[in-house]
């Protein structure tokens, strides 16, 4: 598949080897960053949604975080929502309704979704359960070998044969 | 003996399911909550006419295709070939959703590779696409004749793609 201005890595690089050369070029040539947008408030609120959302063109960004041509036109609609006064929630189901429940990070509880959020109690539960199991057979199996302890008369021989072993002529 | 054996057999089992989620799996395919909704309605200007324009509407009662691509894409021209073809044998009709191109690019595009659309939408600021919930172009829409997405290839549509999904999902929905 073709992603216009993929992941970022190689050509952050890139431009950061640029920096610093122009750097040695023209030192007085650093500027103050423009700021991002004209409204704080709508910026706020958008980066907190976009917070939320997953980047689908490089998927372990977030969508205020990607640099991706994707994230900044779904950004730009956020911004555009919020300025037409949408509730976040509005705009949640704006997002879900085209790309579906995988753009959140915090996944919804649906049918389709259960084995997600209480998988891994299942799998504590089997994991204690068989503990508890190994546990048994284990005090099972001690209680098996006190039994079959030595009788007083074997005792006897045995600390006779030890003693014998312990002072070898 | 079997205390080896077990732990083995679950580290194989592990292997098996991972090794299957690897090769098969593609996690960059995200299903798409559209399938069996009706394609987003959209009224756009013609990328070779721009006086005409295209709108989802006006396919009802055919069951049609909608490929998203652009010329800065390097996978459609990979997948554009077998595009070509599909149209010269008139199956199905193929239109076009040109995302986020400059005009001039995509008719040179179509002009230099041969153009297999009926027509294609010109989807400037990619607004249309959101819609569509594209994200990796090119994408390609199997809409019915009720206006339902039935289908979403992601990525090229190969020639395995077009024969055993593609084209007979357009030939049962277009008995119906």
């Amino acid at each position: 598949m073709s992603y216009r201005n993929r992941c970022w890595t190689q050509r952050i690089l890139f431009l950061s080897l640029l920096l610093v050369l122009a750097n040695f070029a023209a030192p007085g040539w650093a500027k103050e960053a423009a700021p991002m947008a004209e409204d704080e408030v709508v910026e706020k609120r958008m980066v907190a949604i976009s917070d939320e959302l997953r980047c689908l063109v490089c998927q372990n960004e977030s969508l205020s975080g990607s640099h991706a041509e994707l994230a900044q036109d779904l950004r730009r609609e956020i911004r555009e929502m919020i300025k037409a006064d949408k509730s976040d929630q509005q705009i949640m189901d704006f997002m879900v309704d085209r790309y579906g429940d995988f753009v959140r990070y915090r996944p919804p509880m649906k049918a389709t979704t259960v084995l997600l959020w209480f998988g891994p109690f299942l799998l504590l539960a089997a994991a204690v359960v068989a503990l508890i199991v190994y546990l048994r057979r284990r005090s099972a199996r001690l209680d098996l070998s006190a039994q079959s302890a030595l009788t007083a008369d074997e005792k006897k021989r045995a600390e006779a044969l030890l003693q014998q072993a312990g002072n070898p002529r | 003996m079997k205390r080896f054996l077990i732990p083995l057999a679950i580290f194989l089992v592990l292997v098996v399911i991972l090794g299957y989620a690897l090769i098969n799996l593609d996690p960059r395919e995200v299903p798409s909550p559209l399938i069996g909704k009706p394609a987003p309605a959209f009224d756009l200007p013609q990328l070779a006419q721009p006086e005409q324009k295209f709108s989802p509407a006006s396919m009802r009662g055919k069951v049609w295709l909608l490929n998203v691509w652009a010329s800065w894409c390097v996978s459609c021209r990979e997948e554009h070939p077998v595009l070509v073809q599909l149209s010269r044998s008139g199956v199905v009709p193929l239109y076009g959703l040109n995302y986020k191109d400059a005009r001039t690019d995509g008719l040179r595009w179509l002009a230099q590779f041969g153009d297999p659309y009926v027509a294609s939408a010109f989807d400037n600021d990619g607004r249309v696409g959101i819609d569509y919930g594209v994200y990796g172009v090119p994408e390609t829409y199997v809409i019915d004749k009720a206006g339902v997405i039935r289908y979403k290839q992601i990525g090229p549509v190969t020639p395995e793609a077009l024969e055993k999904k593609i084209l007979p999902l357009v030939k049962e929905l277009e008995k119906s």
